[in-house]
């Protein structure tokens, strides 16, 4: 049985529609993503879930039960990491952990033993006694994240986790979330990072405008939206426009961005001998697989970070 | 987390959305600040009816010399004017608590944020905020009678339960300001309640009797708050009583009650959006 289903979810601030009629299940143990740009209607779809957000209309079931009618019932399952840190500015790092334990209810005796553990969890240990205002954004993120699992929840929900991490914090934050996927906590993450989909997700939805714009595995999506292979070429930005006739005589498909071009094809580095042998070197190229990122742009139009 | 949730299970579905049973973690993360915090700021609430008491009472009762008390026997300007401060201050403090500081931790500092992300209810966090507004009034007003008492205007044991009635005012004004905040938008409109409070601390018996104004302003005072509060205050100050003396304590219970009511259906509005 499905722990999470959304039918026809919608929200709407007076005339905004922020989510409009999305419908998703997250199957037990899955690792589930919302995929989209800033303001496409993902926090709001998670503040729904933990029913701290009041739907316009549509069902929503989590863990079997409606969020707006047992709303703390439904929160003791689920740990929540907001987009923006909402730590506890007058109080201090570890005694963040432990009274937020205190508001799921959890004795005091569980909490000071499971607050040096995530503490520890968190690689924190040493500034236990530190006020949240001394810490740093990459610490406070860990602090959060590490507060959203004191009641060892069965549902993770993860708004942007990783925004505002160094690359090696990151990668020590997916290690984690991996290691609570493999106990059977069921993982719900907004992202507009491709390579963090990519990396976290087994299934997710491309979120645009509070609809959704497709639904798979990241692999899944890539094979139907795109090609295996992008050839990036830039020319400068006095040539970048001009190069577009050419470039589209090369390959079926092509996106031109402000400061390059891409071009979609199966065999990546072929394309570019073809490109060069044709006369039209490029300042400079870069072949990779597709991401992602090549699925929102054929989707949408529109790249993800603007 | 097994005994919670069938604990949390077991609520009536009326409550089931609301309340999880849980203020006492909201009231413990309230006594851990004030642990954590400068006593200077919270000092702050006890000087001011103290300031108001030396500057009106000493200072402008030297030229007011005695007035007729509750029971119409003389007593000093100071001992005059002390319980309606008491009052003021009460009124104050809550409004304070549930109206700007309540605003600023929604929509800035992201504590209810916090707390609704967890097993608790919007009802488990206003109950809680209002116990500890209702214990920092417990605090000034015991601070307050401890400086009339050394000053030699407390007369009888009766001053004593000013503490109790104190906590009425803060109770009654507490609740209605939170429903209030339900409907507050931005900052511009908290520029609104001094308008509300400061006329209401000028004209509600305060300084001189409400006598001296023509009936039908004096109608106006009688139907609101402060006034009920002021004149409580100041009967049991001397112990002196009257039939109107439960109608002045009705007041603030129907308040309460209302309050109380009024907030619990905003609940909703206030954290949910």
């Amino acid at each position: 049985m499905a722990v999470i289903e959304a039918s026809d979810l919608t929200k709407t601030y007076g005339d905004f529609t922020a989510v409009d009629g999305i419908s998703f299940e997250v199957a037990p143990g899955e690792s589930f993503g919302l995929l989209g740009p800033n303001g496409a209607g993902k926090s709001t779809t998670m503040r729904m879930i933990g029913g701290t957000s009041l739907r316009t209309s549509g069902s929503l079931r989590v863990l079997g039960l409606d969020p707006e009618e047992n709303g703390p019932l439904v929160r003791a399952s689920l740990g929540v990491v907001p987009q923006q840190d909402s730590l506890d500015e007058e109080l201090r790092a570890r005694d963040n952990l432990i009274v937020y334990g205190r508001y799921f209810g959890l004795p005091k005796a569980y909490l000071t033993k499971k607050a040096d553990e995530l503490l520890e969890f968190a690689q924190l240990t040493d500034k236990a006694k530190e006020k949240v205002s001394a810490l740093s954004g990459g610490m406070k993120r860990r602090l959060t994240i590490a507060r959203g699992l004191v009641n060892e929840p069965r549902i993770l929900l993860l708004d942007e986790p990783t925004t505002g991490l160094d690359p090696q914090a990151r990668h020590i934050l997916w290690d984690r979330l991996f290691r609570l996927k493999e106990q059977g906590v069921t993982l719900v993450v907004t992202t507009h990072f491709m390579d963090e989909a990519e990396q976290l997700c087994d299934r997710l939805i491309v979120i645009d405008h509070g609809t959704i714009v497709a639904e798979g595995s990241p692999q899944s999506l890539i094979r139907d939206y795109s090609t295996r292979e992008v050839v990036e070429v830039r020319f400068g930005s006095t040539r970048n426009a001009a190069m577009e006739g050419p470039m589209r005589e090369l390959a079926d498909r092509i996106e031109v961005l402000p400061d390059r071009i891409l071009l979609y094809a199966h065999d990546g580095e072929a394309l570019l001998d073809e490109i060069n042998r044709r006369g039209h070197t490029p300042l400079t190229s870069l072949v990779r697989r597709s991401s992602l990122e090549d699925v929102f742009l054929r989707l949408t139009g529109r790249t993800l970070i603007d | 987390m097994a005994p919670i949730r069938a604990r949390l299970a077991a609520r009536p579905r009326w409550l089931s959305s609301l309340y999880a049973g849980n203020a006492r973690a909201v009231i413990g993360r309230g006594f851990k600040v004030i642990r954590n915090a400068n006593w200077g700021i919270i000092a702050t609430g006890f000087f001011e009816p103290v300031f108001y008491l030396l500057a009106m009472g000493v200072g402008m009762g030297a030229l007011v010399g005695t007035v007729p008390g509750p029971d119409g026997a003389p007593i000093s300007y100071a001992m005059y004017i002390a319980p309606a401060l008491l009052a003021t201050s009460a009124m104050n403090g809550a409004i304070y608590d549930s109206v700007n500081n309540v605003f600023f931790k929604l929509r800035y500092s992201k504590v209810y944020e916090g707390m609704l992300q967890t097993a608790l209810g919007p009802m488990d966090v206003a109950i809680g905020e209002i116990f500890m507004a209702l214990f920092r009034g417990l605090l000034y007003a015991v601070g307050f009678l401890g400086v009339l008492a050394i000053m030699g205007l407390v007369t009888t044991w009766w001053a004593l339960a000013m503490i109790p009635v104190a906590l009425l005012i803060a109770l009654g004004f507490a609740s209605l300001g939170m429903a209030v905040t339900s409907y507050i938008k931005g900052f511009q409109q908290l520029d609104l309640v001094p308008m509300v409070l400061l006329p209401m601390f000028l004209f509600s018996s305060t300084l001189y009797p409400i006598t001296v104004f023509p009936e039908a302003i004096q109608w106006i005072i009688k139907a609101l708050p402060l006034w009920h509060g002021i004149e409580l205050m100041r009967q049991l100050s001397v112990g002196f009583f009257t039939s109107g003396t439960l109608v002045h304590a009705a007041y603030f219970v129907v308040m309460s009650v209302v309050g109380i009511a009024a907030a619990s259906l905003r609940l909703r509005v206030l954290f949910l959006r």
